[in-house]
């Protein structure tokens, strides 16, 4: 094994310590949640940190408003979700369009490699069209050591160019939840 | 204030709340809030949606969360808020003390046709932010309570959710601006000053 391999390992294994310092980076004050096993961690990080407002949801559509409100008051923030959570937010994206504004999401994927449930098939394949045809530039990154690289490029897509963006980290990464029938 | 039906005219409740608003932000939810927020007056610090039918309150919420140290008030209707009740339980849970949500409660969805609401059929949403856990609530149909619920607004010991019950005739309209670039840039200005337009 290479030298660089061999270095690139933990910090691949600590993506979602990675977001964390990455959001903070940023210096993201709103964390919007709607929980997904991928984000635990990183949203566990969040909720400890006292310069952040973790905002947990009913549903995924209230963070792209908590989102826009954000803005207009001068934080930044960011939401966190599942890939069927994209499905909640469609109509509630044209805020992003109609008034310019930062939306950056981070998107864990299901339905996407190696799935178990077939509920999250047709959201998760429809996810990445979905976020584009309402106008969000999408990337993705499907190696741990792509995630930290892909979030901090589509949260300066956002900031910089005023618009929605999501990083979709897929299932390749986090793992397909089997139900205890692997 | 009342109209012929013995209920509030909104409009006249919405001047009656905005009169000597000092620094309050206003989020109008669309349809007829945004048209009679525009009615008493268009300025910087209105924010009337032309769409995202649901999220007015969770605009607000995020309004708040960021400028704690202002009052942030959202008018919206009685359809718009029920397409966004879990919003309540959201808010509820966050608390922020200088958020009010007032209902103009027409129980009919009056840019659509004058289709009733579940309001109409008895769906007190004032006791659902109760029961979601807001602090305080209020239900206004009188004149003579809209002086409390002005004060309230302003005493910042939110959040507060008040329905404020209201005649269904459609008024005039008054459109606001309708380039969202331009909504969003202003009201930031008057919040953040000239830094809003530069690089974070």
């Amino acid at each position: 094994m290479d030298r660089q391999v061999m270095e690139s390992r933990p910090a691949a294994a600590d993506w979602p310590d990675g977001l964390y310092e990455l959001l903070k980076t940023h210096r993201i004050r709103q964390v919007a949640v709607v929980p997904d096993a991928g984000h635990a961690r990183l949203i566990r990080r969040c909720l400890a940190d006292n310069g952040m407002r973790v905002v947990s949801l009913t549903t995924e559509e209230e963070g792209i408003a908590l989102l826009q409100g954000a803005w207009l008051g001068g934080d930044k923030g960011v939401l966190l979700m599942q890939s069927s959570g994209v499905g909640n937010c469609v109509n509630m994206l044209s805020l992003a369009i109609t008034h310019r504004t930062p939306m950056p999401m981070i998107v864990t994927m299901r339905g996407d490699f190696g799935e178990f449930n077939p509920a999250q098939v047709p959201m998760g394949s429809a996810t990445q069209a979905v976020l584009e045809a309402m106008g969000a530039l999408v990337r993705r990154a499907d190696r741990p050591e792509d995630v930290v690289p892909t979030a901090d490029a589509t949260i300066r897509l956002a900031f910089n160019t005023f618009r929605p963006t999501a990083t979709l980290i897929g299932q390749r990464v986090i793992g397909a939840k089997t139900f205890g029938k692997d | 204030m009342l109209a012929a039906s013995g209920k509030l005219d909104r409009r006249e409740l919405c001047r009656a709340l905005l009169a000597d608003r000092g620094d309050l932000l206003v989020v109008a939810g669309l349809g007829a809030p945004a048209w009679d927020i525009t009615a008493v007056g268009d300025r910087a610090e209105n924010f009337p949606l032309w769409g995202g039918m649901g999220g007015a309150a969770m605009i607000g919420l995020g309004l708040a969360l960021a400028q704690p140290a202002r009052r942030v008030l959202v008018i919206t209707g009685d359809g718009e808020m029920l397409m966004g009740l879990g919003a309540l339980a959201t808010i509820a849970v966050q608390r922020p003390a200088n958020l009010s949500i007032v209902v103009q409660d027409n129980e009919h969805y009056g840019e659509t046709g004058m289709q009733e609401t579940h309001t109409r059929h008895g769906v007190d949403l004032a006791g659902m932010a109760k029961a979601a856990g807001f602090p305080r609530t209020m239900l206004v149909t009188r004149p003579e309570e809209v002086p409390a619920l002005r004060a309230a607004i302003h005493a910042g010991e939110g959040p507060l959710f008040a329905v404020a019950k209201v005649d269904p005739s459609t008024l005039p309209l008054v459109l606001p601006p309708r380039e969202g670039a331009y909504l969003q840039a202003r009201l930031r200005e008057a919040v953040l000053g000239p830094a809003a337009h530069h690089q974070l």
